[in-house]
């Protein structure tokens, strides 16, 4: 965006202090406007008539320097772009890494079916939230129009998720687009020799479409100006995935300098980037190597600017890492890395239920409580003020300790001898450590749970309730 | 349009359309367009045609007004217009025919004037040490693989090995078997077998809630490695904070002149003690904070004001947390870091470790399933367990991290691999990528 405090937006906002927006004032409704936190729309007074013209002035300034880009419909539509930033530490990292999987028009039609089925269906669970992959990316492998088509058609019968047409042919792509035309798929790709014919497409179908010029930024750029030229912005870049040696190095290189620039202001090529693991498929025959390599290939690429990307592998050993280098990357920096310390019921906890201490270390928390409340165990769980420091570091660095473990217990107003009947506390494996000095500085009993919470049930069976010393 | 036309003129303004120009077109006598090419018109031509064509009947119409026909009336009913339109209002949209082209430009960036201290581990028999060679990390002028200014030094691993048996996840267990009880061969092993750059060898035993392994004792061990292998090596405490400066104060002792880097030295332990061993017997230091930037400084501080260790003898550990257990704060506390260090901020500029290994702790690195049955299958565990530890690793030499300290093999020959191809010195095939839509996976 084109300012960065909120005194620059507060001059175009109505001045009312009138609380449309749910905020008290007019300024802290612009500081939110400036971290992105809420958009201009929330502010329904501006859209009247009368501040028309300063309503479109600050949208303008309010725009993100990559601009944003939709695929798909309805509740499954994705968005790509809209950065503002190069470090996420900056602001964050807005609309996460688009993951879309292949499937080929001369596939089995059973296969087709089953790959599709298994790539919407894949979920982990993370902190609170079921981590899931996007889109589904059709190649036309059989030059045939008709076949894509009828490929296009059959994964949408089974799937809502975006899609992505990909071939340089554009009579192939035009029949996808009749079969698709309603669920909004994003074209790939235009280059260098197919630019006018599927540029039409593109305008005729209203759809975003993508721009491969591999390695070379100049013919990217030209591509990107023209295609604005001809009337779209909904443009997706892509400058080729080479997948091994200095061509990898070169690919790295193209993709800094394409955001950088965008970010900077060069509003020719400020567009989302598409990322192309797949190639990794060209460099190794070996489908492990080339699950590896792929998933070595996306995740630079989640870090490092891709917006959307065409993916093979849906190995769970590729899947997962790719799942979470995309959260680690698109988590926003602000959010709190604590939950308030304390006590926490989960379940309906009694007096013979066992009592955990962890830390308040957010994702700590939110990993145990997830482990013990999916297996329906009651119990008190403690959050232990480490200053938002996991189990581990914080035995090592001091701010997991017997005393704060007492003192937490203590401050909640939860007396161990009276209120358990088995005066017993149970500390996380990591910390067995401090078993002894939480011994006597609580003259409770102290049991050693296992080192991973995942563990709790089978560590209960064996364990709880305690046998009395 | 009050000008007055002959029909004979009708020529002149078509040529004044430049209907000439257009492919597929000819005109004959009695005004009539012959339009070829049918379902094969490229959109772009039809476009231009069909403007071409409206313009045409307009100077038609025109001329049919001057012979007294309302002709406009006749538009306005054919289109639903409420007024014959001018040819200045026809859709006038670009059709492009030529790519506009574009040159690419961008620039480098200006505020990293700053680079990063050099450091190097391990010392020759010229420099007082017995290590066949040595290794130099830091001194970057940009973040790392960027254009903007080359990377000094490639990334390097030092990997783990232990002075006694410890818990591992199988699919790293596996690989150490044969060395569990023998802290020598099993450095010789990540040396000879798994192309180690260094080793970094683990006094735990020597934790008082372990064996309590005396510091001499220990110092032992170090020799041992020090004999096994001359790759320069790392030697690391229990993280017992009172016994670690005793521990490495006596290894530092034994390694006098080889230039190790100790680790650690923390802001909550006698980290003076240790910055002093390093200065008497010639070593370097590991500064350990935990994922806070400003605690990195005070320590460096500290190290540097206080203690008096020179630059070149610092390596700084802010921490590194799993791949889904943190890593998120890791990889933004190493970049912010680096990035200071690029724009000025002396207290912030060395090159960093990582303990990558750290990555084992991970759930999905070791565990034979998911423990929630919602999660999709998680596959095997023993491909799961090293791309853990690559990709978390990997995120942090994109945040600028320096050295890996590591401990499954394949993770240590695919993290070198990416490290080094993104620094350039990997050489392979060219592939040719422009029909990838077409291969054969
Ligand atoms: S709704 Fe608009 S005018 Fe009203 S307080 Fe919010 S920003 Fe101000």
């Amino acid at each position: 965006m084109k300012i960065n405090s909120p005194l620059e937006a507060y001059k175009f906002l109505p001045a009312t202090n009138c609380g449309e927006c749910g905020e008290a004032t007019c300024m802290a409704f612009a500081a939110h406007l400036i971290d992105r936190s809420k958009k201009l729309t929330d502010c329904t007074p501006i859209l009247e008539d009368k501040f028309r013209k300063k309503y479109e002035e600050l949208d303008g300034l309010l725009a993100p320097e990559i601009r944003e880009v939709e695929i798909g419909v309805g509740d499954k539509i994705a968005k790509i772009g809209g950065d503002d930033v190069l470090y996420r530490h900056k602001l964050t990292f807005f609309n996460q890494t688009q993951f879309a999987y292949d499937v080929s028009d001369t596939m089995d039609e059973k296969d087709l079916v089953e790959r599709v089925n298994y790539i919407q269906d894949f979920k982990k669970f993370y902190v609170g939230n079921f981590l899931t992959v996007d889109m589904i990316a059709v190649r036309c492998t059989s030059g045939d129009p008709a076949k894509f088509a009828a490929a296009v058609k059959k994964v949408m019968e089974t799937t809502d998720l975006p899609l992505i047409l990909c071939s340089f042919d554009p009579a192939v792509l035009k029949a996808g687009l009749e079969v698709s035309k309603d669920r909004n798929p994003l074209l790939y790709a235009a280059n260098k020799d197919n630019w006018k014919e599927v540029g039409e497409l593109a305008l005729e179908y209203d759809v975003a479409v993508t721009l491969f010029a591999p390695n070379d930024l100049d013919m990217l750029k030209t591509l990107a100006k023209t295609f604005a030229e001809m009337g779209t912005e909904k443009l997706v870049l892509d400058p080729g995935t080479f997948p091994t040696g200095k061509q990898f190095k070169q690919t790295f290189t193209n993709f800094v300098k394409v955001r950088r620039a965008g970010i900077d202001g060069d509003r020719d090529i400020a567009y989302p980037i598409m990322a192309v693991p797949f190639t990794a498929w060209m460099a190794h025959d070996d489908p492990v190597s080339a699950s590896y390599w792929e998933t070595v290939v996306a995740s630079v690429f989640t870090i490092k600017y891709g917006d959307i990307m065409i993916l093979h592998s849906t190995e769970p050993y590729a899947m997962l890492p790719e799942l979470h280098i995309r959260d680690t990357i698109y988590t926003d920096p602000r959010k709190p890395v604590t939950v308030d310390p304390g006590m926490y019921k989960v379940g309906e906890p009694t007096a013979d239920s066992p009592v955990l201490v962890t830390t308040n270390f957010a994702l700590t928390y939110y990993t145990v409580e997830s482990d013990i409340a999916s297996n329906k165990i009651d119990c008190y769980l403690w959050a232990i003020d480490t200053d938002g420091i996991g189990v581990e570091a914080a035995v090592a660095g001091g701010q997991l300790t017997a005393e704060k473990i007492k003192k937490g217990i203590e401050e909640s107003g939860f007396d161990l001898k009276k209120d358990t009947s088995h005066n017993t506390v149970v500390i996380p494996g990591l910390a067995a450590r401090l078993q002894g000095d939480v011994e006597d500085a609580t003259g409770a009993n102290v049991l050693v749970g296992p080192a991973d919470s995942g563990r709790i049930p089978g560590w209960m069976e064996k364990n709880w309730p305690p046998q009395n010393k | 349009m009050t000008k007055k036309m002959k029909l004979s003129q009708l020529g002149d303004i078509l040529q004044d359309l430049d209907v000439e120009s257009l492919e597929g077109v000819t005109v004959e006598g009695d005004i009539e367009l012959n339009i070829t090419g049918g379902g094969g018109l490229n959109p772009a031509l039809a476009y231009a045609l069909g403007n071409e064509i409206s313009q045409i009947s307009l100077h038609m119409a025109n001329i049919g007004r001057m012979l007294g026909f309302p002709a406009e009336q006749l538009f306005a009913s054919a289109f639903g217009l409420g007024e014959m339109p001018q040819a200045g209002q026809l859709p006038t949209s670009p059709k492009i025919q030529e790519l506009l082209a574009s040159k690419f430009e961008v620039a480098k960036v200006d505020n990293w004037k700053n680079p990063i201290q050099e450091v190097t581990l391990g010392a020759t028999s010229g420099d007082g040490g017995s290590r066949k060679s040595t290794v130099t990390i830091g001194g970057e002028n940009a973040l790392p693989y960027y254009f903007d200014a080359e990377m000094p030094h490639r990334n390097y691993v030092t990997m783990d090995v232990f002075d006694m048996p410890i818990g591992m996840a199988k699919a790293v267990k596996g690989n150490y078997e044969d060395v569990i009880n023998d802290p020598a061969e099993w450095a010789k092993k990540v040396v000879r077998d798994f192309n180690a750059d260094m080793v970094t060898i683990h006094l735990i035993s020597t934790d008082p809630l372990i064996n309590d392994t005396p510091a001499k004792e220990a110092a032992k061990v170090v020799e041992d490695v020090l004999q096994a292998v001359d790759v320069p090596i790392v030697i690391g405490g229990s993280g017992n904070p009172e016994k670690d400066p005793e521990v490495l104060e006596k290894a530092a002792e034994v390694a006098e002149g080889e230039r190790v880097l100790l680790a650690s030295a923390s802001l909550n332990l006698d980290y003076e003690r240790i910055a002093k061993a390093a200065m008497d017997y010639g070593h370097n230091v590991l500064s350990w904070t935990q994922l806070e930037i400003n605690a990195q400084k005070e320590l460096n501080r500290k190290l540097m004001k206080q203690c008096n260790v020179p630059r070149e003898r610092i390596v700084m550990d802010p921490t590194t947390a799993a791949l889904g257990y943190g890593l998120d704060y890791a990889y933004t506390n190493m970049e912010r870091i680096r990035l200071a260090g690029l724009m000025g901020d002396d207290e912030l500029t060395f090159p960093m470790s990582s303990g990558t290994t750290n990555a084992w702790g991970a759930r999905e690195a070791w565990m034979v399933s998911s423990p929630l049955n919602q999660d999709s299958d998680w596959g095997p565990r023993e491909y799961r367990g090293p791309i853990w530890e690559i990709v978390t690793g990997l995120a942090l030499s994109l945040a600028g991290n320096d050295m890996f300290m590591m401990m499954h093999p394949t993770s240590v020959q695919v993290l070198k691999e990416i490290t080094q191809t993104l620094y350039g010195s990997i050489e392979s095939e060219e592939i040719d990528i422009t029909n990838w839509i077409g291969a054969e996976v």
